[in-house]
């Protein structure tokens, strides 16, 4: 051949996460979203570095105490440091939020993979299922899953973690089952499919290499407004009785031994609501420079 | 012209479609006769031209002789041996040898993976084409056979436009070196300017790979000077089969000539000597088709036998296979 059709300008060859990175790395919001992450995360996993007392100290005499040098949040209607409740707190709201999300993306995405991908009864019997797990309301259902996990009597704060985040997980999976069902079915029909299916791709290949890497933005999305919601799931399942307890600290926790108490004491609610806040804000903004960045065609 | 060899046969090809109604209780309610007993032959090095408006059936042709979709009855034959009933090693040794060249640029690359990736992948597909060393300078090399820079391997398909993103297509179903491709409508989402180039690319690598094409269009002058031969289709059936001299100057199906009456004329002084054929109504539902001949309900030559009895492909006067009772030569394109 002669001529060469090829446009003009040479570039540095990346991959396709390299030139996510090289996007990401020129947007400020990403930075300050990972940043608010970051902190949130050496909170969680470092809660000694930031606040040396005991976030179950409760001195009744400091009952309602506002903010001062001494305790920069105040304190709450018990007499807990508040400073030193948000930081123990972060960690488990966060794993809360990060496990819940974990396992609703890894089990929704993937049946609904399979189920978009192979149709037929398997999707049949997959919908169907899911039809009955969205059809239960949500706070009913985690009230029977909870008060049935918890009829065994006191727990640790492992278990208490668990039962939560796994209610939380079985309750909302059909969400982002039907997000990826969808979008492997429209993906499934695109050519490049068939392009790939006459070149004699196994099932495996189709699914790894052109239908996940297509399929994956709109769950990405879904999992960092999820991680919000699930946060909030905690806090409502706490407030209810149901869901984390003592002796685990978390925002959701906080927020709600505080709401009774908003007029006399609203530092004791605004902290802890404001961390929570940052940290679903951070998350959400990441999912959304992370989609632009993966997406070539908004590059 | 005509090769001795058959490189591939299709006999009485049926693809229905069943039309299901109902959410729990499904039941069939009828069939799209998309594909409704379609047979021809492909010698090697030839090239056939499929032509039909859209909704003939050209599509779906393609897709079932790709055994992306399977028939409902009928046969081919590759070099001899039954294509459909092909399983495992043997139906993935059969992919090398007809690949496919899909009609839109736009949704036939993966948006995802590089243009390397896209090339290569065949191989990946395939490891005993190609050993994994051999493999950037294959990618490397059927990037140039398509006239595309090299270079441009890491590259994503959004930053080619179209006519280079069907050449990308291109590279890809010459990976495998195939005996024969299937091009379904490869230009027909392309500008006119495009279209010649890609046209010129698919004769240049037909000479120097010695392809066999079955190529698909919805317009008869795309498909002109590429074809040895041509089939016309309408509504799931061919209605005429000939060479291109045969078809494009001496038609006798009356939807050939009607075809043929549609394309445009280059030289103004022919213009007013021309022979329009206006066809009225829509083509019939292919779930409910006509009876007898389906063209009888937009054919001005249709008679009661028209309705009752199908008119077979047999060569009647036009020394051609013609599905019409009436067939008879017509010179529309001057």
């Amino acid at each position: 051949m002669t001529s060469q059709i090829a446009p003009a300008v040479v570039e540095q060859p990346r991959g396709l996460f390299g030139d996510a990175w090289h996007t990401l790395r020129r947007r400020p919001l990403f930075w300050v979203s990972v940043s608010l992450i970051l902190l949130m995360l050496s909170l969680a996993l470092f809660p000694g570095l930031f606040a040396s007392g005991d976030p179950n100290l409760a001195d009744l005499s400091r009952s309602r105490g506002a903010p001062s040098a001494e305790a920069w949040f105040g304190y709450d209607n018990q007499g807990y440091d508040i400073y030193t409740r948000v930081v123990y707190g972060a960690r488990a709201s966060i794993v809360v939020g990060l496990l819940a999300t974990l396992g609703v993306v890894l089990v929704g995405a993937s049946v609904g993979m399979l189920a978009g991908f192979y149709g037929g009864w398997l999707d049949a019997v997959v919908s169907r299922i899911a039809d009955v797990f969205v059809g239960v309301p949500f706070v009913l259902g985690a009230i029977v899953i909870l008060t049935t996990l918890n009829a065994g009597g006191d727990a640790g704060p492992v278990r208490i973690v668990a039962q939560v985040v796994l209610s939380i997980s079985v309750l909302s999976w059909p969400v982002a089952m039907r997000i990826m069902r969808s979008t492997a079915i429209a993906a499934k029909q695109q050519d490049y499919v068939k392009a790939a299916r006459a070149l004699g791709a196994s099932s495996v290949r189709i699914i790894g290499k052109h239908m996940l890497p297509n399929c994956i933005a709109p769950v990405l999305v879904y999992s960092t407004i999820a991680l919000g919601a699930f946060i909030g799931a905690e806090a409502t399942l706490s407030y209810l009785g149901i869901g984390l307890r003592q002796p685990v600290v978390s925002w959701g926790v906080m927020i709600n031994s505080a709401k009774d108490y908003l007029r006399v004491a609203p530092h004791a609610l605004l902290f802890p609501a404001g961390f929570l806040t940052a940290t679903v804000l951070a998350f959400v903004m990441l999912g959304d420079a992370v989609r632009e960045a993966l997406d070539p065609k908004l590059r | 012209m005509v090769p001795v060899a058959e490189l591939l046969e299709v006999v009485d090809l049926v693809k229905h479609f069943p039309v299901t109604r109902g959410v729990a209780f499904r039941r069939t309610v009828g069939q799209v006769r998309a594909v409704d007993g379609v047979s021809f032959t492909l010698g090697a090095g030839e090239t056939l031209g499929v032509v039909g408006e859209s909704g003939c059936g050209k599509s779906t042709l393609a897709q079932v002789l790709m055994r992306l979709e399977p028939p409902t009855s009928g046969a081919a034959y590759f070099e001899g041996e039954p294509m459909f009933s092909l399983r495992g090693a043997a139906l993935r040794r059969w992919r090398r040898e007809m690949q496919i060249v899909l009609q839109d640029p736009y949704t036939s690359l993966n948006p995802r993976m590089t243009v390397g990736d896209i090339v290569g992948e065949p191989f990946e597909i395939h490891p005993e084409v190609a050993p994994k060393a051999s493999r950037a300078g294959r990618v490397r090399e059927l990037l140039d056979v398509v006239g595309l820079n090299p270079e441009h391997l890491n590259r994503y398909p959004h930053q080619f436009s179209g006519g280079q993103r069907q050449r990308i297509g291109i590279a890809r179903a010459l990976a495998l070196k195939p005996k024969v491709i299937v091009c379904d409508e490869p230009v027909s989402a392309l500008d006119v300017s495009i279209q010649a180039q890609v046209m010129n690319l698919l004769a240049e690598l037909q000479g120097e790979f010695g392809l066999s094409y079955v190529f698909i269009a919805h317009d008869l002058s795309v498909v002109r000077h590429l074809s040895d031969r041509v089939a016309v289709m309408y509504l799931g059936k061919v209605v005429e089969i000939g060479t291109e001299e045969q078809i494009y100057r001496h038609p006798t199906h009356p939807y050939t000539q009607a075809l043929l009456s549609a394309v445009p004329v280059a030289d103004p002084a022919l213009r007013g000597r021309r022979d329009v054929i206006r066809l009225t109504g829509d083509v019939p539902s292919p779930v409910n088709p006509p009876s007898g001949c389906r063209f009888r309900t937009r054919c001005w030559k249709a008679q009661d036998v028209c309705a009752t009895e199908e008119p077979a492909l047999i060569s009647r006067d036009g020394g051609h296979p013609s599905a019409c009772h009436f067939a008879e030569e017509r010179s529309v394109v001057p």
